[in-house]
């Protein structure tokens, strides 16, 4: 009989496959074309970085000093004028002593905005929280009632322009385009010609020339004697804008429903409305989220063109601080970084709540 | 079916019975009339008072504000009409591709802004696939530190307004760059400054034309050669070199095209004067700022259409190409790309028409498009109706136009499914 | 009546409705004007001596002083006027749509603006001429030197016009950059983008009195290559308007021929004895009000509430302000210069 057990040399350990090193090796430093690649950016970065950190950071000059940063100029960035400046960026031409007042009305659209994106607060009086709200931010911006003290519409300008314009075009656009991509894909033709006319006319034209239009000729399509309010022509222009790219993604979620739909309800006998209403548009927009997310980020990028039509809002108001100061023009790059981290920030956020409502609905297939 | 039997009519192996004449056949006689009802309550007349209310209400619209237009016009004395297109311009373009003079009229002024937006349009729209799909395709890199860069560039780009961008790069090239005095200059032949970018040129000359003429002979012959090597492959399996024969071909009969047209020979090199920089071909800085922030702002657009693109071909085309023994590169060339393509080509025409309606804002930092000389127009004669019309109908015309032509893209390139 | 109808005549109801609300009254500007207890003027977005807002948001300048004594002369109040500000681009198109009622913005009186703008210039508040402003270090004296050179221009303005044909006229080939903005374009002089920046002379000591790092560094050619006559203008339509707009700047010029000014008016208005000034403050019996549509008092409000013509002249442009011109063509007639009222009778 054998013997029962005989024991042999150890198998060498299994190559760690998890870990830290195992995972530099593999990804960076793969094959030789990965490794040259590796080199390549970790020298372009020691050769770019250290000299930005010095003349962003090390360098620097916070104070809002303008011989300490005239001093500096060149070897460290002037942050001092965001300290100088941020008033007149931030809140553009607003009266000095009143700009407590855009700034609470500014936060409350931003935490209104910020609710409406939990699902907790997706609740039916939320549309009630929205009237307020924007009651309180017209409020607050024109004055006039309640003591304050009333500030004109083309006073406004900054962050709260740019925040009010982007999420007012896009309540108001939103309606306007579904009724217009339901029109486009309408049986009668007449009301199909109209909205694919529409729809075409505005898409191919640039954002410049609808504001130019809606800002220098609204004045003069209306009668004699009665005038506009600059900020309204400018909103009406932005959300005819918005309202016809958001048509055709609402018409890309109205194709993807299944024709079973429109039949099963005309059999339940639903009548038009009722079908769109309570079948086939929960769907429709319920798949298109993830566009409409990206279409309102383009909305908010696109409000800062009104800087063309002489509104401050963000971009303006940043040229309008530093183009007639002769002591800080020089360190326009700074306030412009400054704006970009906002602008960015913002932008950011919005697409990463995309993501994660994509990822609720279960749109999105990642592998 | 053994040959030489024909269908039979009826018994075993019969054709089915064809359907009777009444039902298949066209009715003949006529039909009786169907009477219309005139009831609200039936879904055509509904749907003809809807059309007509519509029709009614954009009618009245229209009329309204036409009305009020000529009014407002006729009460200020403000003439209308295209008549000053041929009008005298009186002003000067900083930058023209065509000859221009400020006595020739507001038209001719109007078409080179036409041609600066597409010369802006079109280079930007090369530039911007090329890096665009260089950062998508590096999106799926093994190296991860090029798959950050890529992520970083195109979050980057993309969460900035391009106005911000447009005014950044700008205020980048004329901070930096040296004033034209003292321009930085390489081997004399190229200079960098604020007044922009000189670059040596051949003096165009007949030759030149010769030369164009000839490329375009030497391409058809590659594209010829090309195709039949692609028929032999098929018929024999036999494959030979595909590109050796059409860029000698192409190089050939351009260089036949240039001697024969004389051979020119004569360079317009840039030098130093005492204000710029003379000579050659110059890209002002304004010119520079909205060709590279346009296209770095859409290449990061173009590098999400395209890692969506080839994110939406499933992953198992990939292991069945492994599977049948294809090389990375030939699986993304034969398997990925073209079914990517599909999925790819209508975001990128938006991109595209997104690109050249960008190139309208640089009227912002002196660049003179079309925007900035028809609002120049405006000012001069005050046909204000007239000369935002004429900036839409160009912007609507070059929607079409690249509309069109991606259209006829998608349709030839794109798969076709059974 | 069935659901369907109902909503069927609903639907046109408010189809119709809304068509035959909106208003259609035809007014005249200075009933709009009375109506909304304000003037509308619009001005430059900030050229200092001409229309400038300080941080505070007050409005200083030669054409802001103006919209303010019509301001007074109409409404009684020099501060019922809400300015406007306006880039060159926008300035004709907000005039000839109504969304404002005068333009007083350093604008050059051409005879197309005045033929085919739809519009009518009140008179000449600021005889100028263009001119080019270059950094020193380029040595240059003369503006036939700029052969070649780079020029910052304002989009839209005579500016662009006369130098394209200064250019011609003199075989430059000068090779104009064109901004939309004038901040843009003083901008990109001052950053060395432009070898030379070109805009009406006193527009040019405005900005580099203003804009400059070191205004030495910057000189101002000696050359004035073209006429720039600068004065408000009103819409076409409202005849009566436009005379009071004329005559409003004709009583500030007659006050310094008067010798009236600010301090004095009160003392002069009580105690004079000359029928010229009694006519022009209303000290007397005759209402040249009346013919215009306003009260007797409208010169003295006017003149009280800006003074005449040359106090408002040094007072923003003056040789004691950073600008510093001196009275050249714009002083008065008797004095030797081209500003001449016709007389107020």
């Amino acid at each position: 009989m054998a013997e029962a057990f005989q024991s042999i040399a150890a198998r060498a350990p299994p190559v760690r496959t998890g870990g830290a090193l195992p995972w530099l090796r593999r990804n960076l430093f793969g094959d030789w074309k990965s490794a040259l690649a590796t080199v390549f950016l970790i020298g372009l970065a020691l050769l770019v970085l250290p000299p930005f950190g010095q003349w962003a950071v090390a360098n620097a000059v916070l104070a809002p000093n303008a011989d300490a940063c005239q001093a500096a100029r060149g070897s460290g960035a002037c942050w001092g004028v965001i300290a100088e400046k941020w008033h007149v960026i931030i809140f553009g031409r607003y009266p000095f002593e009143g700009q407590w007042r855009p700034a609470i009305a500014t936060l409350l659209m931003i935490a209104a905005v910020v609710a409406s994106c939990i699902r907790r607060f997706w609740r039916p009086w939320l549309g009630l929280m929205w009237l307020a709200v924007l009651a309180t931010f017209f409020i607050l911006m024109g004055g006039g009632v309640f003591g304050l003290e009333p500030v004109r519409t083309d006073l406004w300008g900054g962050l709260p322009l740019t925040v009010m314009l982007a999420t007012l075009s896009i309540f108001l656009a939103f309606p306007l385009a579904v009724l217009v991509a339901l029109g486009r894909r309408s049986q009668l033709p007449a009301i199909r010609t109209v909205c694919i006319v529409y729809i075409e006319l505005i898409r191919g034209v640039p954002l410049i020339s609808v504001l130019f239009m809606a800002s220098f000729m609204f004045p003069l399509f209306m009668p004699q004697g009665m005038t506009i309010d600059v900020l309204v022509r400018v909103l009406v222009g932005i959300t005819l804008f918005a309202a016809a790219y958001m048509a055709e993604i609402v018409r890309g979620g109205l194709q993807a429903i299944p024709r079973g739909q429109l039949e099963a309800a005309s059999t339940l006998g639903l009548g038009y409305w009722q079908t769109q209403r309570k079948i086939v548009l929960p769907q429709a927009l319920a798949m298109v989220v993830p566009s409409m997310m990206n279409n309102f980020i383009s909305i908010l990028k696109d409000t800062s063109l009104v800087t063309i039509v002489s509104l401050y809002e963000l971009t303006g108001a940043l040229a309008l601080a530093l183009n007639a100061d002769v002591e800080w023009r020089p360190f326009k790059i700074e306030a412009y970084l400054f704006i970009t981290a906002i602008y960015f920030s913002i932008c950011f956020a919005m697409s990463r709540y995309s993501l994660w409502v994509e990822g609720q609905l279960g749109v999105s297939r990642t592998r | 079916m053994p040959p030489g039997t024909a269908t039979p009519r009826s018994g075993p192996g019969a054709a089915l019975p064809t359907p009777p004449d009444e039902l298949s056949a066209r009715p003949v006689g006529r039909r009786p009339r169907r009477k219309r009802e005139w009831s609200l309550r039936s879904r055509a007349v509904r749907g003809l008072l809807y059309q007509a209310l519509a029709l009614l209400a954009v009618a009245a619209v229209v009329w309204f504000l036409a009305h009020n237009t000529q009014r407002n016009m006729e009460v200020r004395g403000i003439q209308s009409g295209f008549n000053f297109l041929g009008q005298a311009a009186g002003f000067d373009i900083g930058e023209t591709m065509i000859a221009y003079d400020p006595s020739q009229s507001y038209g001719r002024a109007i078409w080179v802004g036409v041609l600066n937006t597409l010369r802006v349009a079109l280079l930007g729209i090369v530039l911007t696939t090329v890096l665009g799909v260089l950062v998508g395709i590096g999106r799926f890199s093994r190296n991860a530190l090029v798959r950050g860069l890529c992520y970083g560039y195109v979050e980057m780009f993309r969460n900035v307004p391009i106005l911000l961008q447009l005014l950044m790069w700008y205020l980048l090239f004329v901070d930096v760059l040296p004033p034209p005095q003292t321009a930085w200059n390489v081997a004399d032949l190229f200079y960098l400054s604020k007044g922009g970018f000189s670059f040596p040129a051949p003096v165009w000359d007949r030759g030149h034309a010769w030369m164009g003429a000839g490329l375009l002979a030497g391409l058809a012959v590659g594209g010829w050669w090309r195709r039949e090597s692609q028929r032999r492959f098929e018929l024999t399996g036999h494959d030979r070199n595909r590109w050796a024969v059409p860029v000698a071909a192409a190089i050939c009969l351009a260089f036949a095209g240039w001697a024969a047209g004389g051979a020119p020979r004569s360079w317009s090199v840039p030098e130093q004067l005492p204000f710029m920089v003379d000579g050659g071909i110059s890209a002002t800085p304004e010119f520079m700022a909205v060709l590279i922030g346009l296209v770095m702002y859409t290449a990061a657009f173009i590098a999400e259409v395209v890692r969506s693109g080839i994110q939406s071909v499933s992953h198992g085309q990939n292991e069945a190409a492994s599977a049948l023994g294809l090389t990375q590169r030939m699986q993304m060339r034969l398997v990925v790309l073209p079914q990517a393509l599909r999925v790819i080509i209508p975001p990128m025409t938006n991109q595209y028409l997104n690109l050249t309606k960008n190139s309208s804002l640089a009227v912002v930092i002196g660049y003179p498009d079309v925007v900035s000389i028809a609002n120049t127009t405006l000012n001069q004669t005050g046909r204000a109706v007239e000369c935002i019309a004429i900036i839409m109908l160009v912007y609507l015309c070059t929607s079409l136009g690249t509309s069109a032509l991606m259209n006829w893209y998608n349709r030839h390139a794109a798969i076709k499914e059974r | 009546m069935s659901t369907v109808t109902l909503r069927i005549a609903s639907v046109t109801a408010l189809v119709l409705g809304v068509l035959a609300a909106l208003p259609a009254h035809a007014g005249k500007d200075l009933d709009a004007i009375k109506a909304r207890g304000a003037l509308v003027c619009g001005v430059n977005t900030g050229l200092a001596g001409f229309s400038a807002a300080d941080s505070q948001g007050r409005w200083t300048g030669l054409d802001v002083d103006y919209c303010r004594a019509l301001a007074a002369a109409i409404l009684g109040d020099a501060n019922k006027v809400r300015f406007s500000p306006l880039t060159a681009q926008q300035r004709f198109t907000a005039l000839q749509s109504g969304e404002i009622d005068v333009l007083s913005r350093n604008t050059t009186w051409t005879l197309t603006r005045d033929a085919s703008l739809g519009m009518h210039f009140v008179g000449v508040t600021f005889y100028d001429g263009q001119g080019f402003m270059v950094p020193k270090s380029l040595n240059v004296k003369s503006a036939k030197q700029l052969k070649g050179a780079t020029v910052c221009v304002q989009s839209g303005t005579t500016t662009e016009l006369n130098l394209t044909d200064f250019s011609r006229a003199n075989n430059l080939a000068i090779k104009p950059v064109v901004f939309e903005k004038q901040e843009a374009s003083t901008g990109a002089y001052f950053s060395g983008r432009c070898q030379a920046f070109t805009t009406d002379a006193s527009g040019l000591a405005s900005i580099r009195s203003k804009e400059a790092q070191k205004p030495a560094d910057h000189v101002i050619l000696p050359e004035l290559i073209s006429k720039e006559p600068l004065g408000p203008s009103v819409r076409r339509g409202d005849d009566e308007f436009f005379a009071i707009a004329k005559w409003t700047f004709n009583v500030l010029l007659e006050a310094e021929e008067y010798g009236i000014t600010q301090a004095n008016i009160d003392q002069i208005k009580k105690d004079s004895k000359n029928p010229g000034v009694m006519r022009l403050l209303g000290a007397g019996t005759e209402d040249t009000g009346k013919v215009l549509g306003l009260d007797k008092d409208w010169a003295y409000r006017a003149i009280k509430a800006v003074g005449n013509y040359g106090e408002i002249f040094e007072r923003h442009v003056g040789e004691k302000t950073p600008i510093g011109l001196p009275r050249g063509t714009n002083a008065l007639w008797t004095d030797g210069g081209l500003m001449y009222a016709p007389p107020v009778r």
